[in-house]
């Protein structure tokens, strides 16, 4: 006998009868995981929407901080070039008027100012000379010294050449500087603000398109004014080629191996773990190797181009070398069977027929690399690229040698400056870059696009 | 005359080698090229290498180790007797294809030597100068060290501890912003967005990526750092500092959105479709699907991502140069301003420095932890994905 027949029977009681009820009438739990379906959707799509609106926030704070890099105000006023201040000696010899520092111009600038305040009877409360004096940018008298130094029969005469204004006044149509901040900031103050604003009513201060931006040198603490790219587009370009001379060749040549001839063995293995981990060491990392091998090391000169080129080209080498597999590996092997079928060696194969038809995405492979390296900007700090560098460097290969900026270290450079009007320069090289980059983008969706095949 | 003329000079012989060689293999047969056993252009190519190599070799080592004036002069003329040695050897019976093959194949076996080279470099750099770091100052004082007061002057303490807690607490907080949207965004893609809509969501998405960091820098010290610190940190009275640990997670979690997404969808994606039949024939709704199907098969490939971006995270430096500040503290007020190891790097290696004290070689220190620190990272996360592909294939 069990144990269970000594106990008394359990009642069976017959399954609840569910309610009958309509398949349309939703019950509360089914309601509720209903309800949680919308729930997890809806958190999907605010999750994109958090993503796209960084990336609009993003873009259209650079955007809105930076447009104005690329405008300048310039005071278009008569300019006395008086005899005595630039020509001392009176001979008209451009040797003597060279001893004329740029300070005396400015003393003509000044005067022309109050000159032209009082034939225009602008009122201005408090008109001190400080406010003349720092009305226009230090740039415009080296401009008016070199226009009088280049042609020295302006001498005597009254010309109306258009002179850069000083950040504060050309704040003033920006935006950034208003009647009352000029009040508290000691850099300007309302007297000034008053004047700008009388020339404008006049109609000879304007805002226009600034080339010198992306073409000039860059510039002194004290003149943001009159800071510009060139430098650093020249520099970035010249380590762009260096990478591009370099980077891509030794990559492809390193996936052919690996891909195609590479035996399978211990080294190979290291080598290909090797580059799935350098396409993931921080690129710091890449700087300090930068630092010590190349500066330290091979005694290559600080803030060189072919430095900063070098280094990029070790943390691009990796992404070229992935993409470049991938391509490789996408090219079926029928075509290989075909080639070596006709008796092609495994190098005519890999280079008269593999390679030409992977080449597409190779390409396209190197432009994102590149693109990649035109942006990084910390490896570079560390080779000392954020040098002050006021000079182009001189056309290549000796320029690769010389002291040269580039683009994203010169945002980084203007961001450690005190004067706001530094962090306007910066979001518009901001922009240029991004414009680079998209372009290279945009080259390298083409390219795929118009290459991109099915077998 | 310059390396380069030098250079210009070898190329120049070089191109006049292939011309010479080619014709030379061809006058050889008297046109009839089918004698050869190579085609008359591998007979150039063989001139052109045996010119050009140990040429452009040797110029390379005079140009950067500075050897003496006559090396270049020395590359010249060994150009010459590649040259003439390559050009004597043309004949019908010359394997010039084999020969050719041979270097090229060397070429290309160096090529992606370098890649191990890199790596040799990196460790030797980051090791020697750490070495000598670590002669000057107690490795005790370094990793355990709570202050981190550098002075040129002598008598810093280089303590390495509120760095790391910066480093830690800074990925922390970007993970934080970064892992939910990624996954969540991920799982919308791949899940219930349409072809139509995900063609513009992702690349959309993925353009966060290709951003350079410098500009999400910038952004963070210009206009989210005030913004943080006017809206949230002074009325919350928890201090009033621009700079500090959350603005530069928040921007940091910004950038990293599109790696957890990208990898997270990649690999959605290859769970198979049968699982999730397979749910939904038993009566799941889509999303019980996907949080009880879907993703725990998708669950260490995701782990992956993760620790791939956390990868990222530790050793970003634009972003925590310009959004983190500079102050070395231990504090748990996220909108205080805390600084990571790479600032560190950066501020200690930039300006004028003397190699010779340890407030400058710790630079090298900050680096071998950072790399071995996102190295194990980086082997961990691969390991993890690799051991989940091979569920599926």
């Amino acid at each position: 006998m069990t144990d269970a027949a000594s106990q008394p029977p359990r009642p069976v009681s017959p399954p609840a009868a569910p309610a009958r009820k309509s398949l349309l009438v939703e019950d509360a739990r089914t309601k509720r995981r209903n309800a949680a379906e919308r729930r997890f959707r809806a958190y999907g799509v605010i999750a994109i929407a958090i993503a796209m609106a960084a990336l609009m926030f993003l873009l259209f704070t650079i955007f809105r901080d930076g447009s104005s890099a690329f405008f300048q105000t310039y005071a278009r006023i008569p300019v006395a070039i008086e005899a005595e201040v630039v020509d001392p000696a009176g001979n008209r010899d451009p040797a003597e008027m060279q001893k004329v520092l740029t300070m005396g111009y400015g003393k003509l600038l000044e005067n022309s100012l109050a000159a032209y305040v009082e034939q225009n009877g602008i009122e201005v409360e408090g008109l001190g000379d400080r406010d003349l004096s720092s009305f226009f940018s230090s740039q415009a008298r080296a401009d008016l010294r070199d226009a009088v130094l280049a042609n020295p029969d302006l001498v005597g005469s009254v010309v109306e050449v258009p002179a850069m204004t000083s950040s504060r006044v050309d704040g003033m149509f920006k935006g950034r500087v208003t009647r009352e901040s000029a009040a508290i900031d000691a850099k300007t103050s309302v007297a000034q603000y008053d004047l700008a604003m009388g020339l404008q009513e006049r109609g000879d201060l304007r805002t226009q398109f600034n080339w010198d931006f992306i073409t000039s040198t860059d510039s002194s603490d004290n003149r943001p004014e009159a800071a510009g790219l060139g430098v650093a587009i020249l520099g970035s370009f010249y380590m762009m080629l260096i990478v591009l001379v370099l980077a891509l060749p030794i990559g492809v040549a390193a996936s052919i191996y690996l891909e195609e001839f590479a035996p399978k063995n211990r080294l190979t293995d290291a080598i290909e773990v090797n580059i799935s981990n350098l396409a993931a060491v921080p690129s710091i990392v890449f700087g300090i190797l930068g630092l010590a091998a190349f500066i330290n090391f091979m005694g290559l000169p600080r803030s060189a181009p072919i430095v900063g080129g070098l280094v990029l080209t070790l943390m691009t080498l990796p992404t070229i070398i992935i993409s470049t597999r991938a391509a490789l590996k996408a090219v079926p092997p029928s075509i290989r069977d075909a080639a070596l079928g006709v008796g092609a060696s495994r190098m005519q194969t890999m280079f008269h027929h593999v390679l030409p038809l992977a080449m597409p995405g190779i390409l396209t492979g190197t432009i994102l690399g590149l693109a990649q390296a035109l942006g990084e900007t910390a490896p570079l700090l560390l080779i000392g690229m954020v040098a002050f560098v006021t000079t182009y460097p001189s056309a290549p290969p000796e320029g690769f040698f010389e002291p040269a900026s580039a683009l994203p270290v010169q945002v980084f450079n203007w961001t450690q400056r005190a004067d706001p009007a530094f962090f306007e320069r910066a979001s518009g090289a901001i922009i240029v870059l991004l414009v680079f980059l998209l372009a290279m983008n945009l080259l390298a969706i083409t390219l795929r696009r118009k290459f991109e095949r099915r077998w | 005359m310059p390396p380069f003329w030098i250079m210009i000079a070898v190329l120049a012989l070089a191109t006049a080698g292939f011309l010479l060689g080619r014709s030379r293999s061809i006058r050889m047969v008297e046109g009839n090229t089918r004698v050869l056993h190579s085609r008359p252009t591998y007979h150039g190519w063989n001139v052109v290498l045996f010119t050009a190599i140990p040429a452009l070799l040797l110029l390379a080592v005079a140009r950067f180790l500075e050897g003496p004036g006559w090396l270049m002069w020395a590359a010249l003329a060994l150009a010459l007797a590649g040259l003439a040695f390559s050009l004597s050897r043309v004949a019908p019976e010359f394997r010039a294809r084999d020969a050719v093959e041979r270097i090229v194949r060397g070429i290309l076996i160096v090529c992606s030597l370098i890649a191990i080279a890199t790596t040799v470099g990196i460790v030797l750099s980051l090791v020697f100068e750490s070495a000598r770091f670590f002669q000057m100052y107690p490795w005790q004082d370094f990793f355990f060290g709570t202050e981190w007061t550098p002075s040129f002057g002598g008598g810093s303490r280089l303590g390495m501890l509120p760095l790391l807690w910066g480093t830690l607490y800074i990925s922390f907080i970007a993970l934080l912003v970064a892992v939910p949207i990624g996954l969540y965004a991920a799982i919308y893609m791949s899940e219930y967005a349409t072809p139509r809509v995900r063609s513009v969501v992702k690349p959309a998405i993925e353009v966060l990526a290709g951003i350079p960091t410098i500009v999400y820098g910038l952004f963070a010290l210009v206009t989210v750092g005030p913004l943080l610190r006017d809206w949230i940190a002074q009325p919350l009275g928890l201090g009033n500092s621009g700079s500090s640990v959350m603005t530069a997670g928040l921007v940091m979690g910004m950038m990293l959105i599109p790696f957890v997404s990208s990898l997270s969808d990649d690999i959605i994606n290859a769970v198979p479709q049968s699982l999730r039949d397979g749910s939904l024939a038993l009566g799941s709704t889509p999303s019980e699907t996907i949080r009880q199907v879907v993703v725990p098969a998708a669950l260490p490939g995701i782990v992956g991502a993760v620790l791939l971006a956390a990868s990222r995270a530790i050793g970003e430096t634009m972003i925590v140069v310009l959004g983190a500040g500079a102050m070395a503290r231990m504090d748990l007020n996220p909108f205080e301003a805390m600084t990571t190891i790479t600032v560190k790097i950066v501020g200690q290696l930039t300006g004028d420095n003397d190699f010779a004290s340890p407030e400058t070689l710790v630079a090298f220190a900050l680096g071998l932890t950072l790399f071995v620190m996102t190295l194990g990272l980086n082997v961990l996360a691969l390991y993890i994905v690799r051991k989940y592909r091979e569920q599926y294939e």
